[in-house]
């Protein structure tokens, strides 16, 4: 009985561990050893971040399967090796060791947030294996790590992007919320450093706590406070609840919130209260409403018309990542012809004009992102869509 | 003082939450002194049941009582396969099942339900209530009213019905109450099934204030299971008031002095009470009799 009993507890417990996600998703073809490309790969799918790390694996795992439908990459097979850190960075060290040294991969493409992938930065910095992050802040490429790159805009371009809306806008009070993980503390700093120079005031710095269901006391204070405009920096539910909170405190000051924002789940979430909230985003948000000759026109549709076909999901940027992330690595074992770690790494550096869903690549030894802010665009949420400003 | 307001009704919209989480705690642990960390689930399966079954097309009076079943359904299987085959095994054990089965409970509705945030409509609008010059929700007050129904409901089976006072008296002597021919195995049953049922309706009235997700239940279990002890484990009354007391505590300290601090000062005072009131604000003050 007793034995059944712990039996039973340890099938239990063993398929929590696989719905927690210790699941492995291998290529559809898993060839022999050496006769494959290895992509290897951790993302939050689950945990607080997982409305960024879920469409990225649907991402990397739908075109990773388009790629080797068309013939692989150097006419090998990719095998995609993922696995989910749950938002947790102690996680994304054991895996991204993992990654390097028991499925000996030959890329990463992957780390969903900022503490993930700070985390893992020295296990592959120690090894030598070309990483592109998928995560948002600044000092994941700055200053220039040898092997780290990554392909969302920093929030630091994101603050500055909204400052210099703000400013034109003749707003110079801020009052800023945050929230507590490694992207909201990031963000805030930026905005305390970004603010003297661009010429606004943070009049108000307030913070919420992890899983905390009610900001309004918060956004009180900065109502007392004096500010002429709201800043939200974090992402996942609480966008909703301060876009909610601010409507119910009856505010009427100029909203902005961050590319962490950039969902339908955040618009949808706040049931009619994000109306008229401004953030930055790639242009692939609004990619339908971008004029023919945009460069970013037709990468930014194909890739919304497959991943909507796909998964019947709505488009989200954190997918953009991964695509992104994705091309540029296969990109540059095309070009180097191989899998070798150094001659990979060069060419990456050497990506040039890419037009990528998230904007138009060209790093160098000294840049690894590529962006600049051309290709961020404000987006204002309008009949519980986005709208594209000029 | 309309800030004061404003900081009052926000500290009581989330205290009413913890209020409401913390009563499964409390029911649970009266029944077994158990402490059922899958409580936080429950509160979760409750939300997240409700907005499925709105999403497949039924009407919000038909998903709700709906998701409560399902949740109780839940709560009993747990019961049945998880504690009920361990019941010899230590309190602690049992805790340590309880924590296994939370982790499985949110893994498979990640799976079943995906990992996205849903928000649910509030059931009587969303303009606010302007007091004093401070907003209320409308939901809060539902929130609010839930708990103290819960309470007066509580308070009526464990006073006044057969089943309430047999489960009272299995709190209080498993023995004796098993020599009177009080069938433990159903006491323990029923308070599982009642904790499912006040985890749902939490989850399902905090729904349009909180959002839903697959792990809603992590941190409101947590704080739920702060306010239980902080009002004395086992008094459904002293939960709702802990709960309350850790809501507006927070607000305060977020209000005046800051809002990186309103976590730390609200478990601070839960040591403090614990420490000179080692049973809680309201619990029963235990002699042992040796």
């Amino acid at each position: 009985m007793i034995i059944n009993t712990i039996k039973g507890l340890a099938a239990a417990i063993s398929m929590a561990a696989l719905a927690l996600g210790i699941s492995v998703t291998a290529s559809p073809q898993p060839a022999e050893a050496g006769d494959t490309v290895k992509i290897g790969s951790f993302l939050a799918v689950t945990g607080g971040a997982a409305f960024l790390g879920d469409p990225e694996k649907r991402t990397l795992e739908m075109y990773v399967e388009k790629i080797n439908a068309e013939g692989g990459v150097n006419g090998k097979q990719i095998e995609l090796i993922l696995y989910d850190s749950a938002t947790n960075p102690k996680n994304a060290v054991t895996f991204a060791k993992r990654l390097i040294q028991q499925d000996e991969v030959d890329i990463i493409v992957g780390g969903t947030t900022t503490g993930e992938t700070m985390a893992a930065i020295k296990e592959v910095e120690g090894a030598g294996v070309p990483f592109i992050s998928l995560a948002g802040a600044g000092v994941i490429i700055n200053p220039v790590k040898k092997w780290v790159f990554k392909t969302p805009h920093t929030d630091g371009m994101a603050v500055q992007k909204i400052f210099l809306d703000m400013t034109a806008r003749g707003l110079s009070k801020v009052g800023l919320l945050s929230g507590s993980g490694g992207f909201d503390k990031s963000c805030r700093g930026n905005a305390q450093a970004l603010a003297p120079k661009i010429g606004v005031t943070i009049v108000a710095d307030e913070t919420h706590g992890k899983g905390d269901t009610d900001m309004t006391v918060q956004i009180t204070k900065i109502k007392t406070a004096g500010a002429d405009a709201f800043l939200y920096c974090g992402f996942g539910a609480p966008t909703s609840i301060a876009a909610k909170n601010f409507k119910q405190l009856g505010m009427t000051m100029p909203h902005y919130q961050t590319h962490g924002s950039a969902s339908m789940r955040f618009v949808n979430g706040a049931d009619g209260a994000a109306e008229g909230v401004r953030l930055p985003a790639a242009a692939l948000l609004v990619v339908d409403q971008l004029p023919a000759s945009h460069p970013q026109k037709k990468v930014g549709s194909d890739y919304k018309a497959m991943y909507e076909s796909k998964t019947g999901d709505s488009i989200s940027t954190f997918g953009g990542h991964a695509y992104d992330g994705l091309m540029i690595a296969v990109q540059a074992i095309e070009r180097a012809g191989s899998t070798d770690k150094a001659a990979v790494l060069a060419e990456i550096e050497k990506t040039a004009n890419f037009v990528g869903v998230d904007g138009i690549f060209t790093m160098s030894a000294s840049d690894h992102l590529g962006l600049n802010m051309d290709s961020f665009v404000m987006v204002e949420v309008s009949n519980g869509g986005w709208k594209l400003l000029k | 003082m309309a800030d004061f307001l404003q900081f009052l009704f926000s500290g009581i919209t989330v205290g009413a939450t913890y209020a409401l989480v913390g009563l499964g705690f409390a029911i649970i642990y009266n029944a077994s002194h158990v402490i059922n960390f899958a409580q936080g689930e429950f509160v979760m399966l409750g939300g997240m049941g409700s907005v499925f079954l709105v999403d497949i097309g039924l009407p919000l009076p038909a998903a709700i009582p709906l998701a409560v079943i399902a949740t109780m359904a839940v709560g009993v299987a747990l019961e049945k396969m998880a504690i009920e085959p361990a019941r010899n095994a230590s309190v602690v054990s049992l805790i340590i099942i309880t924590i296994g089965a939370s982790i499985f409970l949110r893994g498979s509705a990640e799976v079943a339900w995906g990992r996205n945030f849903h928000s649910m409509a509030p059931f009587t609008g969303s303009a606010p209530i302007d007091i004093g010059g401070a907003a209320l929700l409308p939901q809060s007050l539902w929130v609010l009213g839930g708990a103290i129904l819960a309470v007066l409901a509580l308070k009526y089976f464990f006073g006044r019905t057969r089943t309430g006072k047999a489960m009272q008296a299995s709190a209080f002597n498993a023995y004796a109450a098993r020599l009177v021919g009080i069938d433990q195995r159903f006491v323990l049953l029923l308070s599982f099934a009642l904790s499912g049922l006040f985890g749902a309706v939490a989850g399902i009235l905090i729904a349009p204030i909180s959002l839903t997700y697959s792990g809603v239940g992590v941190m409101l279990g947590l704080k739920g299971f702060c306010a239980a002890i902080l009002g004395g484990m086992g008094n459904p009354f002293g939960a709702i008031m802990g709960g309350l007391l850790l809501g507006v505590s927070e607000a305060i300290t977020a209000g005046y002095i800051s809002s990186a601090y309103k976590d730390a000062v609200a478990f601070l005072i839960i040591l403090l009470v614990l420490f000179f009131l080692p049973s809680g604000l309201f619990g029963k003050r235990r002699t042992e009799r040796v």
